[in-house]
């Protein structure tokens, strides 16, 4: 027995050391992908990769306000001298000429090569006649002055035309050459951060160093300004921060509540030392688990872990309060005979019940299955093999047993409250029905633990900036950069016609920044020789009052371009063009997509949608299969509700398993029935009640019944085995056990449905309730005959 | 200046000669001017290729053949000096003129001369002054001298009332 005892410690701390070396080199994530799926569509890849690590995720939105618009444009102006020399950033932009020197330099570099105009029309005497003509009504137009400088060099005007192809409409307001909003109430800022949008430390330095510039700046010139900053690293920073905050702060204070609580119960330190074990356990269980099945731990699952003290801690109340008359029998023989293996069905519910997220398509529910199952199994184990271990020998908590009269009471007067339950029941499947068409919320929002004071200062601050998240993309990959780019070309060819004939506003292609080779190289096969060129460059400005002579430089220029190579991707790292470029390519496993993100027309001020057909028609055109046309929005819709239908399903095939393992261990069809009733009623009720309230109902309450039903089972598994088994005496000792085991697991979830996690508050007013009514219903609708309650009922009142 | 103020509005016409160093003939326009006191000016040509020009209330709209862009005076201060150089002018409002520029005025009432030179460092970058000719109420020549030594005579004709 000794060697029993030794053999369950040695290998329980054994256990905890190894958790405790994987816990220790697990890699923390609180990005958004927990709830991407794991295996995408063609269509959802494309956007779930531009989120984990395009360009785009590495951008950071900057808000100043709080001042008047001067002030405002004159931090920028400071902030952004500040920031361009920070390692930390690639890019920052608040619309200042810095940037649109360079670009304009690039531009003006490689015109020949990136210029639309340019083909073999252009540089016949007729082209260029034209295009001279129309650059010299141009000087004496207002835009003049930004011609004049370029005239000689530059006299067919490509630097011009591409300057404003490059510049859109949508761009920011601007007050004194600086970005604003529309009214001029916030200036803005553009930053790119070196750190990918995935590296959560980069991404918190890189706030923290715009912090500080800004502190300072505000300082040394004594305003007073706020400060605003969005993005997707951001995103995660701030999830990350209060996932941590919160669970640090929730861990706290359910500990104490609940530390209190069964203080109270137990009158005893020791015991309640003792009962936390099984739930340490099984969280550090839970967590390495995870850690080994996928490599790394969402911020998500760490927060679940609290729900996981919800359970667990039922277990030790369970095994203090029915096995009090037993502690003298060598560790708890009695107890284990008469009491575990209900308890050990009850676990076993829970985890079949959990186990089916394991199926998740989503890396996040995934992740949630098998912590709890992993946590579950463990603390149950503890609880079994080493927490009767180490009981001490005068082991006493308080004798709780006139608690469990209330519950007996309850029971008693049963049959008048099953008509009250059956009228309950008629109430919440009419408000269900009433409902029906607004039972699923279908916002993938809902999900995000993004909260929705940060999506509306990011929406804010895109509208402002004139950049709104794209709605309409089309993506035409191919196996090289090169592919990509060429197919992006055929596509925008077609699209041409679409933007004339107004079915979209406009495009945007990578194309137009970065041709193609093959068109390259074709633009410089149009430029004749110098000899050729200055006979025709003679010819073309006969009546124009530019003289060829004095456009020597563009001859140059167009003959130092013929021999130049054609532009590759990395020529263009460290211009601004590069920005433009990469947030349109992506690469994903040798796979290049290039990206169109299209403009839907706008009508009184309101987008409208764009039609797909003649859209689909155009990219049949251009390619056969590598453009796929995508409407972001119907995409995430989809995707979402195709997460929910897939824990419809999964959380409908756990409560079949549940039913079948409860057929095959009580072989009775009628118990099982019996036994799951109250468990559907609560269901149910909860369900109506959060409908009622306005809620729609998420993953995360369907997680929440799950969860309900695994707790809840436990209940309805022990009056059915005492019925069952009519063990008349212990009877008011388990009703106890549950009762307190029933106010801890309501006290977490209610602490739950008030955190600022939407995860964790779901689940908390999902389960909350639930549990009490499950115990509720468990007790009304336990099947007994009178001669066992009442006896025990007349004792009781003996008893006083 | 005063006589300027009272001047309500009206049509007239204009043609204008731009003198670019690097061409060899100066650059002719032609078309009509339109002015209703106090912030609605428009200029439009007709030749050689139609544009117009449309400051209405802060608010500059420029269109040539199929393009049209709007521009927000607010937002864009040196172009707004630029242009409050002929509006203030033309509404006869110093202060406004005084904001931006120097003020020089020579000759007298019938034959007077008003020489604006910028103030701001930024502005004079690209333009150097700016005169303005008159008559009375009337406006008959704006010449506009750039910093790089182009400049661009501006002649302004009544329309014939009939």
């Amino acid at each position: 027995m000794r060697s029993a005892r030794a053999v369950s410690i040695t290998l329980w701390l054994l256990l905890l050391l190894t958790c405790a070396f994987i816990i220790e080199r697990t890699q923390f994530s609180a990005d958004l992908t927990a709830f991407m799926p794991s295996e995408p569509t063609k269509n959802q890849k494309v956007f779930i990769d531009q989120l984990k690590s395009g360009a785009a995720s590495r951008l950071i939105l900057v808000g100043i306000e709080g001042a008047d618009t001067e002030t405002l444009v004159s931090i920028s102006r400071a902030m952004s001298r500040q920031l361009r020399l920070q390692q930390a950033f690639t890019l920052v932009n608040n619309g200042e000429a810095v940037d649109d020197e360079e670009k304009r330099k690039f531009i003006y570099t490689h015109r020949y090569l990136l210029s639309p105009a340019v083909d073999a029309e252009r540089f016949t005497r007729a082209g260029l006649h034209d295009a001279i003509s129309e650059s010299i009504a141009l000087l004496a137009s207002p835009a003049g002055l930004l011609v004049k400088p370029l005239l000689t060099r530059d006299p067919t005007g490509e630097t011009v035309r591409l300057l404003n192809s490059f510049n859109h409409d949508t761009g920011p307001q601007m007050y004194d050459g600086v970005w604003v909003s529309p009214q001029g109430e916030r200036a803005i800022l553009l930053l790119q951060t070196q750190a990918e949008g995935s590296d959560i430390d980069g991404q918190q330095h890189a706030m923290t160093v715009i912090q500080t510039i800004f502190d300072q700046i505000t300082k040394a010139e004594a305003v007073s300004a706020r400060l605003l900053m969005s993005g997707q690293g951001l995103f995660s920073v701030t999830s990350r921060e209060t996932i941590k905050q919160e669970v640090q702060r929730l861990s706290i204070v359910s500990s104490v509540l609940i530390i209190t609580l069964l203080l109270l119960l137990y009158r005893s330190f020791t015991a309640v030392l003792l009962g936390t074990i099984p739930v340490l356990t099984g969280i550090v269980v839970g967590i390495a688990a995870v850690s080994l099945g996928f490599g790394m731990v969402h911020g998500v699952t760490l927060g679940f872990g609290i729900t996981l003290i919800g359970e667990a801690i039922d277990y030790s109340i369970y095994l203090f309060l029915q096995s009090k008359y037993n502690r003298e029998e060598a560790h708890n023989q009695g107890w284990l005979n008469s009491f575990w293996p209900t308890i050990r069905l009850g676990v076993l519910t829970s985890i079949v019940g959990f186990s089916v997220l394991l199926f998740s398509g989503f890396p996040g529910l995934a992740q949630l299955g098998l912590y709890s199952s992993a946590g579950l199994i463990a603390a149950a184990l503890v609880t079994r093999f080493v927490l009767p271990v180490l009981l001490p020998g005068h082991f006493h908590v308080r004798d709780v047993t006139r608690f469990g009269g209330v519950l007996i009471r309850v029971s008693y007067y049963a049959v008048p409250l099953r008509y009250l339950t059956a009228l309950l029941l008629l109430v919440a499947c009419t408000i269900i029905y009433i409902h029906r068409d607004n039972i699923w919320n279908t916002d993938l929002a809902a999900l995000s633990p993004v909260s929705d004071a940060d999506r509306a200062l990011d929406t804010l601050l895109r509208s402002d900036l004139g950049a709104p998240n794209p709605r309409y993309i089309i993506v035409v990959s191919g196996d090289s950069i090169e592919a990509a780019i060429a197919g992006a070309e055929k596509v925008s060819a077609q699209l041409e016609p679409l933007v004339e004939a107004g079915v979209i506003a406009g495009y945007n292609s990578p194309s137009h920044y970065l041709p193609s080779l093959a068109t390259q190289r074709a633009r410089l096969a149009a430029i004749p020789d110098r000899d050729e060129l200055t006979r025709r460059l003679q010819d073309a400005t006969a009546d124009l009052p530019l003289s060829s002579e004095r456009l020597t430089g563009f001859i140059d220029d167009a003959q130092r371009a013929r021999h130049a190579p054609p532009l590759q991707l990395s020529d263009l790292a460290g211009t601004p063009i590069a920005l433009a470029v990469e947030s349109l390519i992506v690469e994903q496993e040798n796979r290049w997509s290039a990206l169109i993100p299209l403009q839907a027309v706008t009508f009184n001020g309101h987008m409208s949608s764009i039609d797909p057909q003649p859209l689909q028609a155009a990219l049949e055109k251009a390619s056969r299969s590598s453009a796929l046309f995508i409407d972001v929005k119907k995409e995430l819709d989809q995707m979402y509700s195709g997460y929910l239908s897939e824990v419809l399903y999964l959380s409908l095939a756990g409560f079949i398993a549940i039913v079948a393992l409860l057929l095959i261990a009580l072989k009775s069809p009628r118990r099982v029935i019996r036994l799951l009733l109250p468990l559907v009623l609560a269901v149910i009720i909860v369900i109506a009640g959060l409908l009622w309230n306005g809620y729609r109902l998420t993953i995360l309450h369907l997680i929440g019944l799950l969860l309900t039903v695994a707790i809840g089972s436990n209940y309805a598994l022990f009056f059915d085995q005492r019925f069952h088994q009519g063990d008349g005496a212990g009877y008011r000792r388990t009703l106890a056990s549950l009762l307190f085991a029933n106010a801890t697991t309501v006290t977490i979830f209610t602490l739950l449905a008030f955190s600022a996690v939407p995860i964790l508050k779901n689940i908390g007013m999902t389960v909350a309730p639930g549990v009490i009514l499950a115990l509720l219903f468990a007790a009304i609708l336990a099947e007994r005959s009178t001669d066992l309650a009442r006896p025990l009922l007349n004792r009781d009142a003996k008893g006083r | 200046m005063a006589a300027l103020a009272k001047n309500s509005g009206g049509v007239t016409t204009f043609t204008e000669k731009k003198f670019i160093a690097m061409l060899d003939t100066p650059l002719e326009s032609s078309g009509e001017l339109h002015y209703t006191a106090p912030s609605y000016l428009e200029k439009r040509t007709l030749k050689p290729t139609p544009e117009s020009f449309v400051l209405d209330d802060g608010v500059i709209t420029i269109q040539r053949g199929k393009k049209r862009h709007t521009l927000k005076l607010k937002r864009h201060p040196r172009i707004a000096i630029f242009i409050e150089s002929i509006r203030g002018t033309l509404a006869g409002d110093i202060s406004a003129l005084e904001r931006s520029y120097q003020l020089a005025l020579a000759g007298n009432a019938e034959h007077w001369q008003l020489t604006l030179s910028p103030t701001d460092k930024r502005m004079a970058d690209i333009l150097n002054h700016i005169v303005i000719l008159g008559k009375q109420e009337t406006i008959n020549t704006i010449e506009i001298h750039q910093a790089d030594g182009d400049y661009s005579i501006m002649k302004i004709e009544e329309v014939a009332t009939p």
